[in-house]
């Protein structure tokens, strides 16, 4: 058994070195070299940045009204100057007279409401349930793999077809649809570490002390498992608002006005393709450029979080 | 003189040039098989039981009707000639209450049993008096039918309770398709859903679910000569951008239902002269209809303002370029007799070109009944004209109103589950669509007792006019009678709003001959005049 005294001075020692560490590099720094490291990566986090800092500042970023009609200006091309006020269709208008560029960067806002809700939401709830399950094994396991196992086999765009069927479109009924395919698919990835987890000493030792179930998981595992949650979670961001534009393409998800790229796309590809292609180009742009950045980004957390895959 | 006898000489040569032409393009030439796209399921194969034209484009040319719309002449609202029945479509005997039919002793049915009057009363029987449990969707069309017998082997008679004009438009139904009495006794009422003993022009071959229906020329089909065609192919497809690529990759002739302006144009541009356009107005009219029990839908000075926010003029102009809606007009189709006009439409609420005067009164209204509208409008999860359409109300109304409407789509099924059982809607986009232009038959919807009212209220006031209307002869009293029930149905009670009629674009390949755009996309489905110039 270590003296306290003797603890303490080791802990100081280590916060030294830490500290030393730090002033060697600064923050900037580490960030320039961890972009050198994963220049992909860095690019696709400054697309997300772009795209985040849009959607908080849509209000002060745009000119136009992002759900007013303006029938007048109907399927301007860009650079069509708005006559009244003297603002140009950077991006052209759709086919109500409204500015595209508005609408895309308040799509942002739909987007990334949409993907980050359903993605922490789904990622989390997976990551209890995965835990719970690898920890209690038993049936308890047992029952939550199969249901795993019903939901995992079907496709994600056809669970997510299911659910917004049943519930009706919207937004909100838009998250639950994304979001419940998410929880299997993170339960399943996290529970197969949670099991190697699961027999560790330590978890044994803390078992013994007589901890509750919930300190031992949460305090004990889920720490334990937050890189392969990390790694979920990224990649969940990008499969999310794919599946919301794929909704709101398919007529189900977010409705007319409400400005989403998916459901941009739905109202101008079919019908204006040939007369009018930015309607359909834009917003196409926007969703695989987002969906681009995340993967981007999810898979460098990936290389980061999981040193077996980099090496590969 | 001379010089007069070279003008007469060219002029009749070129009148003779005219008439050769003329005569040219009439002579049908026979043979071929039309491809054509339909973008509806079919429910069910029985005429008296559907209403859509899933069911009408692929099914109607299986089947006759004892009289129809004159196929030459599709847009006259009151030009009816016999099919099954034999010479002019009858007056109408002892005060308009009595109508008798000769019936052709050609006609066959597809099986090879001769049509006779025994079949079309149990047809009509089954239309008009269905027994209890047995469907009939237009049932309420034949209110004043008060018998039907067949007096012989080829003559049926009709009596009627009171005189009334709505009768013989009912009897031209494309639905009111003629089935075997046989058939009817020996497989009881439901058999025709999924079965076809028809005696039209075209013989039942196929039908792929979800792919196509198929049928061959009947041989034995009354009209001598016709039909043309050697069969016809009605293949199904849903969605409208492949529609649209079947004709264009020449897959198919055409599409009976009606494009966008913007298709029509990318096809005119894409093809040119191989592309023949038709066009016309549409008995059909997408409207708003609130939710009567549901506050503060409840007030009528509420329902008001709703309708006074509207530039439907405004509308009509821009929405006509993106969606098949165009029209401006009251209850009634706007090219009839008793349509509105203009000036009469201009005193109605919502219809002023003074849109700026409509909404101040609209907020007025608000104002008095102390509302702050924020609300949900119900839709269609159809693209043509039911999103676009929304889309527009909702930006009329935060316009006009400062309204904060959200929209709430849903496919078709439970969009009418929400209309007919839920009617948990605040306001709904709505529609009627008819096929024979009948006036007086098709302003139904808006009485508080008809089945496709779905505002759940109505204007007892609007009832007591209509019932005058019902059993008034005489035209310019109609006339009057549909004026004073137009402005009690969508201004003074606001039942439910008008907001713009559709109007019908027919592109299709110019080798396809015979077929005339009607008012509507349930009539002159029955094929037999269409042919293939190649």
């Amino acid at each position: 058994m270590t003296p306290p005294s003797e603890t303490a001075a080791a802990e100081i020692e280590v916060e030294a070195d830490f500290e030393e560490l730090a002033e060697k590099k600064p923050w900037y720094i580490r960030t320039i070299e961890m972009a050198r490291q994963q220049p992909l990566a860095a690019s696709g986090f400054v697309i997300i940045i772009i795209m985040l800092l849009m959607a908080i500042f849509a209000d002060l970023l745009t000119v136009f009204p992002a759900e007013d009609n303006d029938l007048e200006y109907m399927l301007a091309e860009p650079g069509t100057i708005h006559s009244d006020l003297e603002l140009t269709f950077l991006l052209g208008a759709d086919q109500f007279g409204r500015d595209l560029l508005t609408r895309i960067v308040y799509g942002a806002r739909t987007a990334l409401f949409v993907g980050f809700t359903c993605a922490i939401i789904g990622s989390t709830l997976g990551l209890i349930l995965g835990v719970a399950s690898a920890y209690f094994g038993g049936w308890f396991d047992l029952v939550v793999q199969r249901v795993v196992d019903v939901v995992m086999a079907f496709p994600l765009i056809i669970l997510a077809l299911a659910v917004v069927a049943t519930l009706g479109p919207g937004t909100q009924n838009v998250i639950i649809a994304i979001t419940i395919p998410f929880i299997p698919q993170c339960a399943r990835v996290v529970r197969s570490n949670a099991l190697a987890i699961r027999e560790i000493p330590y978890v044994d030792a803390a078992r013994a002390l007589g901890f509750s179930n919930a300190r031992i998981i949460m305090r004990h595992m889920v720490p334990n498992v937050m890189a392969p949650y990390l790694i979920m979670l990224t990649s969940f961001l990008g499969q999310a608002i794919l599946l919301e534009a794929s909704l709101s393409y398919l007529g189900m998800g977010v409705q007319e006005p409400t400005p989403a790229w998916g459901l941009m796309l739905q109202g101008g590809a079919e019908e204006f393709a040939e007369s009018a292609p930015w309607v359909a180009i834009w917003p196409g742009v926007a969703i695989s450029l987002a969906v681009f950045a995340f993967n981007l980004f999810g898979d460098g957390v990936r290389d980061t979080l999981d040193p077996k895959l980099r090496s590969r | 003189m001379t010089h007069l006898t070279t003008k007469l000489a060219l002029t009749a040569l070129i009148g003779a040039g005219l008439v050769i032409g003329s005569i040219a393009e009439a002579a049908p030439k026979s043979g071929g098989v039309l491809n054509y796209v339909v973008g509806s399921k079919i429910p069910s194969y029985d005429g008296h039981v559907e209403s859509t034209f899933g069911m009408i484009h692929p099914i109607r040319p299986f089947y006759s009707t004892l009289i129809r719309v004159n196929p030459s002449n599709p847009a006259d609202p009151s030009d009816f000639v016999c099919d099954v029945c034999e010479g002019d479509v009858p007056k109408g005997e002892e005060g308009g209450t009595k109508f008798t039919f000769k019936i052709r002793k050609d006609v066959k049915f597809h099986d090879g049993t001769p049509m006779t009057a025994h079949d079309v009363k149990a047809t009509m029987d089954k239309v008009v008096f269905p027994p209890k449990g047995v469907a009939s969707n237009r049932k309420a069309f034949f209110r004043a039918v008060d018998s039907i017998t067949a007096d012989n082997d080829y003559q049926v008679t009709f009596k009627l309770k009171f005189p009334t004009g709505t009768f013989i438009p009912a009897l031209a139904l494309p639905f009111n398709f003629i089935y075997a009495k046989k058939d009817l006794d020996a497989h009881g009422y439901q058999w025709h859903k999924k079965n076809i003993n028809g005696t039209g022009p075209f013989k039942f071959v196929q039908h792929q679910k979800g792919s196509f229906v198929e049928g061959v020329k009947n041989p034995t089909y009354h009209f001598k000569g016709q039909p043309y065609l050697d069969g016809i192919k009605a293949i199904s497809a849903p969605k409208l951008a492949v529609r649209v690529q079947a004709i264009r990759g020449d897959r198919a002739a055409i599409e009976f239902r009606g494009f966008p302006p913007k298709h029509r144009d990318d096809l005119v541009k894409a093809l040119g002269d191989k592309i023949t356009v038709q066009e016309s107005d549409w008995n059909c009219v997408l409207m708003m209809t609130p939710n009567h029990k549901v506050k503060p839908f409840d007030d009528v000075r509420v329902r008001r303002a709703l309708t006074l926010a509207i530039d439907r003029w405004g509308g009509s102009k821009y929405l006509s370029r993106i969606a098949i809606v165009k029209t401006v007009g009251g209850v009634v189709y706007p090219n009839h007799e008793f349509a509105a006009t203009p000036e009469e439409l201009s005193k109605l609420a919502g219809y002023s070109k003074d849109v700026k005067g409509s909404r101040a009164e609209a907020k007025k209204l608000l104002k008095e009944a102390g509302v702050n509208l924020n609300f949900e409008l119900h839709n269609r999860g159809v693209d043509q004209p039911y999103k676009v359409v929304g889309t527009w109300l909702i930006d009329q109304w935060k316009k006009g109103l400062g309204a904060k409407v959200k929209q709430r789509v849903q496919p078709s099924p439970p969009f009418y589950a929400t209309l007919r059982k839920k009617k948990d809607f605040d306001v709904s986009v709505d529609f009627n669509c008819q096929s024979v232009i009948n006036p007086i038959a098709d302003i139904t919807k808006f009485l508080s007792t008809a089945g496709n009212n779905y505002s759940q209220g109505g204007d007892a006031k609007a009832d007591a006019i209509y019932a005058k209307l019902e059993k008034s002869a005489d035209p310019k009293e109609q006339r009057a009678l549909i004026r004073q029930y137009e402005k009690r149905v969508i201004d003074d009670a606001m039942v439910a709003a008008i907001t713009l009629w559709w109007y019908k674009i027919n592109p299709h390949r110019s080798y396809v001959k015979g077929w005339k755009i009607a008012p509507s996309h349930y009539l002159n489905q029955h094929l037999d005049n269409v042919w293939l110039d190649k």
